[in-house]
């Protein structure tokens, strides 16, 4: 069971959260018309083995989304942040 | 190395079984190969196997960090199936099952193939509509196919839940009845036994650290036993494929994910099938020790731990009980994940790579473990003639550029979602 920090509710249990993605990933401007960069956006994941961002929603909770830095080997936690204030 | 036959049991065991010779042989790396595989598991093995058996090519080198099939070979729940109606799918995995029925007499090495049947139990009408479509490709191809009606999978299978206030009604079920279950560690033992019988270097606690460069060209590995130079570099290390592509600068549309399995306390005869539970991401079968094998969800986010977590056991456990009730005071002797390649449409990826000198065979998703023939023939085909094998063309890295992605689930490009 991981155990993730909210910023509104404080520490969680894992099962009040709906996992997002990967929060590096942006969302290309809407008049992009290289399919080179749609495809980066909708395919590829940089998916490291270590530290990594990303969203989850404290659906059961405070219904923010969060954007919590995680170890994927260690799931060793390095803060998180609402989503709306951070600029990843 | 010795033939494995009666005669040859019995002339061991009259001598008190002490003088067994190494089912392979454990060499020093040599500097350099014409092809070197990372990774030890089935794929691997069985891509060298057939790199020797079927194409002459013995000067092969398999690099494994850890020890033979302790990654997903040995993780998974066994199970062999061909019940896939995607083009590039359905011919892939009905070699691969075609592969399964002859591979014990082929490696001669027991791999404890059952073809014990594999029943889909679904709870809808539509769920049922969407399974006789499968079954209908299925059967178009050449597959064999059977549906039954609740009446009969009753008889069939009589300790799921039938009654009123089951969580699910059943309708019926959906039946693969050559499909089964092997054992998952002498598929790795096997091949690698035969691809060492052929001359192919089996190097264990040899980790890849990096790539040996010849301008833009890879022509080697760096490993923790020192350089080994390579005509070609074959990665199978499904799992740990962005990690060891990335090094290569090479950028995948795959997350890894953490897919748990489970064990019960061994029960007499009990479930003589594979089952799966229409109502949830559940299955179920029956290891020739007694202990049920279970298996469920991803864990749901990026992880390559490598160890699961308990909502998840929670998850399939109550599934378990939805669908047999009678197995609620079971208790579980063991549970372990292995970190799997989730591609972006749940379909996997062999074949050339955009860097010259690397190959690349991975994205497994779930189905890692059936494939296992089939990906390892198909892989060293493609390594040995430099273009794809007609079954595992489509399964390109460019599929996803050309909008040609082979999404079995319909889930789009959401990996914890395949």
């Amino acid at each position: 069971m991981l155990r993730i920090y909210c910023p509104v509710c404080g520490l969680r249990d894992e099962t009040e959260f709906t996992y997002g993605e990967d929060a590096t990933v942006r969302r290309p401007d809407i008049s992009e018309t290289d399919p080179k960069v749609w495809h980066e956006y909708v395919f590829i994941r940089e998916n490291p083995r270590g530290r990594h961002k990303e969203y989850w929603h404290h659906v059961a909770g405070c219904r923010q989304w969060i954007v919590v830095e995680r170890d994927t080997l260690t799931h060793e936690m390095f803060g998180s942040f609402l989503a709306r204030e951070v600029t990843v | 190395m010795s033939h494995y036959s009666a005669l040859s049991i019995l002339r061991h065991g009259l001598l008190g079984n002490k003088h067994w010779p190494r089912a392979w042989r454990d060499p020093a790396p040599k500097p350099s190969y014409d092809v070197v595989i990372v990774g030890g598991g089935g794929h691997g093995l069985a891509t060298a196997y057939y790199l020797a058996k079927e194409h002459g090519i013995r000067n092969v080198a398999v690099l494994e960090k850890g020890w033979l099939g302790g990654g997903n070979t040995g993780r998974n729940t066994t199970i062999v199936r061909s019940n896939y109606m995607m083009p590039g799918n359905t011919e892939f995995y009905e070699r691969s099952v075609q592969m399964w029925e002859n591979l014990s007499q082929d490696l001669n090495y027991n791999v404890m193939l059952s073809q014990r049947g594999y029943y889909y139990v679904f709870h809808s009408p539509g769920q049922g509509d969407a399974l006789r479509r499968r079954a209908n490709v299925m059967r178009a191809n050449g597959i064999d196919a059977e549906f039954f009606d609740r009446a009969e999978i009753k008889k069939r299978l009589p300790f799921l839940d039938y009654s009123a206030s089951a969580r699910f009604p059943i309708y019926g079920a959906f039946l693969q009845s050559r499909a089964g279950t092997a054992r998952h560690d002498a598929v790795a033992w096997g091949y690698a036994r035969g691809a060492d019988k052929q001359g192919v270097d089996i190097i264990q606690q040899c980790e890849v650290l990096g790539y040996i460069w010849e301008t833009d060209k890879i022509v080697g590995v760096e490993t923790t036993r020192g350089p080994i130079r390579a005509n070609k570099v074959a990665l199978a290390v499904a799992g740990h494929t962005s990690h060891l592509a990335s090094k290569a600068g090479l950028r995948l549309p795959i997350e890894t994910h953490l897919l748990q399995a489970f064990v019960t306390e061994p029960l007499k005869p009990l479930v003589d099938h594979v089952i799966i539970y229409g109502g949830a991401h559940f299955y179920i079968s029956q290891s020739d020790k007694g202990g049920l094998v279970l298996g469920g969800d991803l864990d749901g986010f990026n992880s390559y731990a490598q160890r699961g977590g308990l909502p998840i056991v929670e998850h399939t456990l109550q599934s378990a009980i939805a669908l047999m009730p009678s197995l609620s005071r079971l208790r579980l002797l063991r549970h372990w994940a292995g970190a799997v390649d989730m591609t972006m449409d749940g379909s996997p990826i062999i074949g050339k790579m955009p860097i010259e000198g690397l190959w690349l065979n991975g994205g497994w998703n779930y189905g890692g473990f059936k494939a296992t023939p089939a990906s390892g023939y198909c892989f060293a085909w493609t390594i040995a003639k430099g273009e794809p094998h007609p079954d595992s063309a489509e399964f390109t890295l460019s599929r996803f550029e050309r909008g040609y992605q082979i999404d079995e689930t319909g889930a789009g490009p959401y990996p914890k979602a395949q």
